[in-house]
């Protein structure tokens, strides 16, 4: 840290004055020439953890995808269509057992299964074929397509989440301070996607340990590293691919309830949430865990500010970050350079 | 090569077939211009329903002539149904095309109709404005509401009957949620009421958080012209926020589609006033009468509990379909002039009412005020509060009025202007 | 299927008969075939299937030259395609009031030229990453590209396009005729198809084969291999857009749809089904898609299916495709054509004993 300091003092200093600023901006009451010129801060509070929180599920969707990709190199472009299988099948669990909390576990292992086949079955058959693999992913998300509105039709399906999740809860962040008796008006934000932000960052947090900390973290690292070395050494590999690519796409699975509860599900949504996990990772670097959560971050924090303070453009900036990652930084902001 | 040879030889054996309908003169060939793909595939199934039934009651013949339909399937992008309308006009040989089913699918085949100046196109259920309203094809006939005419109604009904005076408005950006949005601010704005702050959200935007904390507080109610997926988004969200205010919906705020949508989200609409073309639980005969037509028609599992808005629309240009050919005495020679002339005229007693055309061909007919009610099962439902007869193209006003409001766009409608009786 | 490891045959380079001696003799029987097409041929086939069946050919042509020659699969030549048909429909006369009506000899050039900057833009941040990257980026960017004209209303008119965009009378032909349509879009599809064969043995189309066989190599003899992956995308936009610009006149109209996502993907399944090696693979593709796509619901209906299954006919296919030939259908016929070749010598050889 010192040595950055030291290093780029400039910048160290536009850092510090950003975040200053940033936390100015969120925590203090905002004075009246800022609300005539900004809108009021609670709508800047809320498109702030709007963001933040569809980044969450952003982080969600990209981790699987990142992994696959930079230990198999396989461009799965299919994963939307698991997200979408996830979120459906969450759907009719949560309404037959009438448990939302009961679908995660159960979406979890049956699209990890859809994905070990698909790896088993499909993908193994051509590995190192990275273009054919992912002609193969593009032909299978047609067909799952198809098969899902086929199955549940054209219609949008919402899961209902739990009754401790609904409704608003209260956050320790100031949103205004009524001007007559100067009571203090705190934000009132969404309960279930606060919880859903947590569960992304113990999720998040629990895959860096694990990838960092533990023998089959190790093991991956390797093997994004260089997979060949890898399996000279004797692991056996297509072990490692079939359970880091069922990972990925439980994750996706889950994922989808997630993006069913807090926005939801309908033809198309697989496409969405293909592109923006493909944002995601491109502009946080492929193959990067850490990336995909800062990726997920900017994308989804910019989504939603575009979308509230220049609604018209709203969708296209989000690939104007990407475009502009890709001109100065091509590997991403935290990818390694190959 | 060979393969190219091989393509000829199909080419000329599917060729022929085609010549061969050509000639014979005894049928009368119905194409069905229909989206079957994607989230309209539900929609655009209960249209092909709805043609069947209709041609049913007659038997599939008028004045001595068997009628048959064949039916081209669309995805609603507008190059795929002109590509389908020409296959159904060259390659099958059709004499009247019925359909199609979203606004710029119908703005396409206006255009495309002018190149077929000697058959007649009946739209199916698309409601863009601009389709019979700027250059209209002299033989493209609409006898549905366009969209801007579904939204009439609705304003007068909230300013008069709840006393909501002041809303904000958040509607689709794009054409169709322009112009059901014109429909509603017209009445609304005649009739005294105040848009305080308009929000346009582009297509399959699904995450509202911002706007919803945008809203201002001092409104009576929010007007809200999205449909399909991103209001249900809507409502989740709005439900999530604890938000409270009241809700008016625009024509697909709270169509069938919405309110048979799995999942809790639909409830927050409970209490909104929203206008369509149609009411499910009209009493007048013709539409109970119709109901019961269609559900006998089918057995449950293949069919809608009740008609949909779509095949209500497919419904309607049959039966104006079959009324004009009875007219005509089946006569479609010299470019279908009698059968024209016939559709020009018609009075049509539809299931929602009596519907005519004005010089555009373009219908003039009932708008219905329905309010969101908790249905029997559990579901929601909504409960018919008013009607509003002969809502005409112009919206009640001078053709001249009507053409300075400009088309629908994100800006159109002066609301101080109207208020002020401009 | 790494493209890679299948050059295109470069036979014919030292071939040393007249021109009209090296094409074999089924290629004089295709062209015979397709010059006379319209006397058999009833206009339906002629404008909507054999003319859709160009115009998607020399799209999916100009992700083959890209694919086959340089190694990169890029999902934009959709999108480049539109780019040159909105091009036409803003510039030139359309229903829509924000176009500026401008005539033909200003509205074509300036088409073809928008169309190739904005692939060259595209292609420069595009090779930016190599190999299988190039596919997600230009995906992203296709997405980006649709989301845009769908927003964007004083340019592009927003979610309802153009409609009504003819092409001009030139030569006082109505090019929307059927049968004369049919013969500009055969025209088009001829010189873009002999354009890449022509390019291909080209020093730069043996450069651009070079760089992606071996970049590094490439680089280290001297070649500049951004610079030949950038100018690949500008000379495959020019078969794009010819292609883009006949769609809209075909169709009359352009929207947002017309570029969509799925549209994007289709020109790759076209190209790969068709095969990605030679030219002709996507015209072999487009026809086959062409076909399914317009009588979808007389063949969904032979088999039993509803009309609305016509994507997961698609999808199946594909997928057997690339799962069984992945060098696409032509690949099938070229193995047949051996498995015979080599039945018949074995024949013969048994006979001579």
């Amino acid at each position: 840290m010192d040595n950055f300091l030291t290093r780029y003092p400039l910048w160290s200093l536009i850092i510090i004055v950003l975040v200053a600023a940033f936390l100015w901006l969120v925590l203090a009451t905002w004075p009246a020439e800022l609300v005539a010129s900004w809108g009021r801060k609670q709508i800047f509070l809320n498109a702030l953890l709007g963001g933040i929180t569809l980044g969450a599920l952003y982080f969600l969707v990209a981790a699987g995808f990142t992994l696959i990709f930079g230990l198999m190199r396989i461009v799965n472009l299919a994963h939307g269509s698991l997200f979408m299988i996830g979120g459906y099948l969450g759907y009719e669990i949560a309404l037959a057992s009438g448990s939302w909390l009961l679908a995660f576990p159960i979406v979890f292992i049956v699209v990890a299964l859809i994905g070990l086949l698909m790896q088993r079955f499909i993908f193994s058959k051509m590995e190192g074929e990275e273009l054919r693999q992912t002609l193969v992913s593009i032909a299978l998300s047609i067909v799952f397509a198809d098969l899902m509105l086929w199955w549940w039709g054209g219609q949008s399906y919402s899961i209902l989440a739990p009754q401790f999740l609904q409704g608003p809860m209260q956050l320790p962040i100031v949103s205004n301070v009524n001007a007559s008796t100067g009571a203090i008006i705190w934000l009132r934000y969404p309960s279930v996607r606060i919880w859903i932000l947590i569960a992304a960052i113990v999720i998040g947090v629990a895959m860096w340990l694990v990838l960092n900390r533990t023998q089959l973290g190790m093991l991956i690292r390797a093997g994004v590293d260089d997979r060949e070395m890898l399996a000279a050494s004797g692991v056996r590999i297509q072990l490692l691919f079939l359970a880091v690519f069922g990972f990925g796409a439980g994750l996706a699975g889950v994922a989808g309830i997630i993006g069913g509860t807090i926005q939801s599900l309908s033809p198309g949504e697989d496409i969405r949430f293909l592109l923006s996990s493909l944002v995601v990772v491109i502009v946080g670097g492929m193959g990067s865990i850490v990336g995909a959560a800062l990726g997920a971050l900017i994308i989804g924090v910019a989504e939603q500010m575009g979308f509230v303070y220049a609604p018209t453009y709203s969708i296209v900036f989000t690939f104007l970050i990407m475009a502009a990652v890709l001109a100065f930084r091509p590997q991403g902001l935290l990818g390694a350079r190959r | 090569m060979r393969k190219s040879l091989l393509s000829a030889v199909a080419v000329a054996a599917l060729m022929l077939p085609g010549t061969a309908f050509a000639q014979s003169g005894g049928t009368i060939k119905i194409g069905i211009l229909v989206a079957l793909e994607g989230a309209f595939a539900t929609g655009g199934a209960d249209g092909v329903r709805n043609v069947e039934l209709a041609l049913k009651q007659v038997n599939h013949t008028i004045a001595g002539k068997k009628i048959e339909t064949v039916v081209a399937p669309t995805d609603t992008k507008p190059d795929t149904t002109i590509r389908m309308a020409r296959k159904l006009i060259e390659q099958d040989k059709v004499d009247i095309i019925i359909g199609p089913l979203s606004g710029s699918e119908g703005i396409a085949m206006r255009d495309f109709a002018k190149t077929i100046p000697d058959k007649v196109v009946i739209n199916g259920i698309s409601g863009a404005l601009e389709t019979t309203w700027v250059d209209p094809a002299p033989n493209f006939y609409r006898f549905n509401l366009d969209g801007s005419q579904w939204g009439y109604g609705l304003g007068s009904y909230v300013v008069k009957t709840k006393g909501w005076k002041k809303v904000a408005t958040i509607a689709a950006d794009y054409s169709f949620g322009y112009t059901n949005f014109m429909g509603f601010a017209v009445d609304y704005c005649k009739s005294g009421g105040d848009i305080v702050q308009r929000f346009w959200q582009p297509l399959g935007q699904s995450d509202f958080g911002g706007i919803i904390a945008q809203l201002p507080d001092n409104v009576d109610a929010i007007y809200l012209g999205l449909g399909g997926t991103d209001a249900i988004n809507f409502l989740n969200q709005y439900q999530q926020a604890g938000e409270k205010t009241r809700l008016i919906g625009g024509t697909i705020m709270a169509d069938q589609t919405v309110l048979t949508a799995r999942g809790r989200a639909k409830d927050a609409l409970k209490g909104t006033p929203t206008s369509g073309p149609f009411a499910a639980d009209n009493k007048d005969p013709a539409w109970t009468s119709y109901v019961k037509l269609y559900q006998d028609g089918f057995p449950a599992a293949q069919r809608l509990p009740s008609p949909s808005l779509f095949g209500l629309g497919y419904y309607t240009a049959t039966l104006a379909a079959i009324k004009g050919l009875e007219a005509a005495g089946g006569d479609l020679s010299n470019g279908q002039a009698k059968f024209k002339a016939a559709l020009n005229k018609l009075e049509l007693a539809s299931p929602v009412g009596k519907i005519t055309l004005n010089e555009n061909r373009q219908a003039t007919g009932t708008v219905f005020v329905n309010e969101v009610v908790d249905g029997p099962d559990g579901n929601m439902t909504s409960k018919m509060v008013a009607k509003t007869e002969n809502v005409t193209q112009t919206l009640g006003m001078t053709t001249a009025q009507f053409k300075a409001l400009g088309l629908p766009s994100r800006d159109a409608v002066d609301c101080a202007k109207l208020r002020a009786g401009g | 299927m790494s493209v890679a490891d299948h050059a295109p045959r470069l036979d014919g380079l030292a071939d040393q008969r007249s021109w009209s001696a090296r094409i074999p003799l089924p290629w004089w029987i295709a062209a015979v075939v397709l010059l006379l097409l319209p006397i058999v041929a009833n206009n339906f086939w002629l404008f909507q299937v054999m003319g859709w069946t160009f115009i998607l050919g020399m799209i999916g042509l100009s992700l083959m030259f890209l694919a086959g020659y340089g190694g990169m699969v890029s999902l934009l030549q959709m999108t480049i395609a539109g780019m040159a048909g909105y091009m036409v429909a803003i510039l030139g006369p359309s229903g829509a009031a924000v176009s500026l009506g401008l005539s033909w000899w200003i509205v074509l050039p300036a088409a073809f030229l928008i169309a190739a900057a904005f692939a060259t833009i595209c292609g420069a941040l595009a090779v930016r990453t190599d190999g299988i990257y190039t596919i997600m980026i230009t995906l992203a960017i296709a997405a980006a590209f649709f989301y845009f004209t769908r927003q964007n209303y004083t340019i592009f008119n927003g979610y309802s396009g153009f409609n009504l965009v003819l092409p001009p009378k030139i030569f006082g032909v109505n090019w929307r005729d059927p049968v004369a349509f049919y013969y500009l879009a055969l025209a088009c599809a001829a010189l873009c198809y002999g354009a890449v064969v022509y390019l291909a043995r080209t020093p730069f189309g043996l450069a651009l084969q070079g760089v992606r066989d071996n970049p590094r190599r490439m680089a280290a003899l001297g070649f500049n291999v951004t610079a030949h992956r950038v100018a690949a995308y500008a000379l495959a936009s020019v078969f794009a857009s010819t292609g883009g610009i006949l769609l809209v006149w075909q169709n009359a109209q352009i929207a947002p749809g017309t570029i969509g996502i799925s549209a994007a993907i289709d020109v790759l399944v076209v190209a790969v089904v068709g095969g990605l090696r030679r030219p002709l693979g996507p015209f072999i593709g487009a026809f086959i898609y062409v076909i399914l796509q317009v009588f979808s619901t007389d063949i969904l209906g032979f088999f039993g299916f509803a009309a609305d299954r016509f994507k997961l006919i698609i999808g199946i296919g594909f997928l057997a495709v690339v799962l069984f030939s992945p060098d696409g259908v032509l690949a099938l016929w070229d193995r047949w054509r051996a498995r015979a070749a080599a039945q018949k010598a074995a024949a013969v050889t048994g006979g001579g004993t």
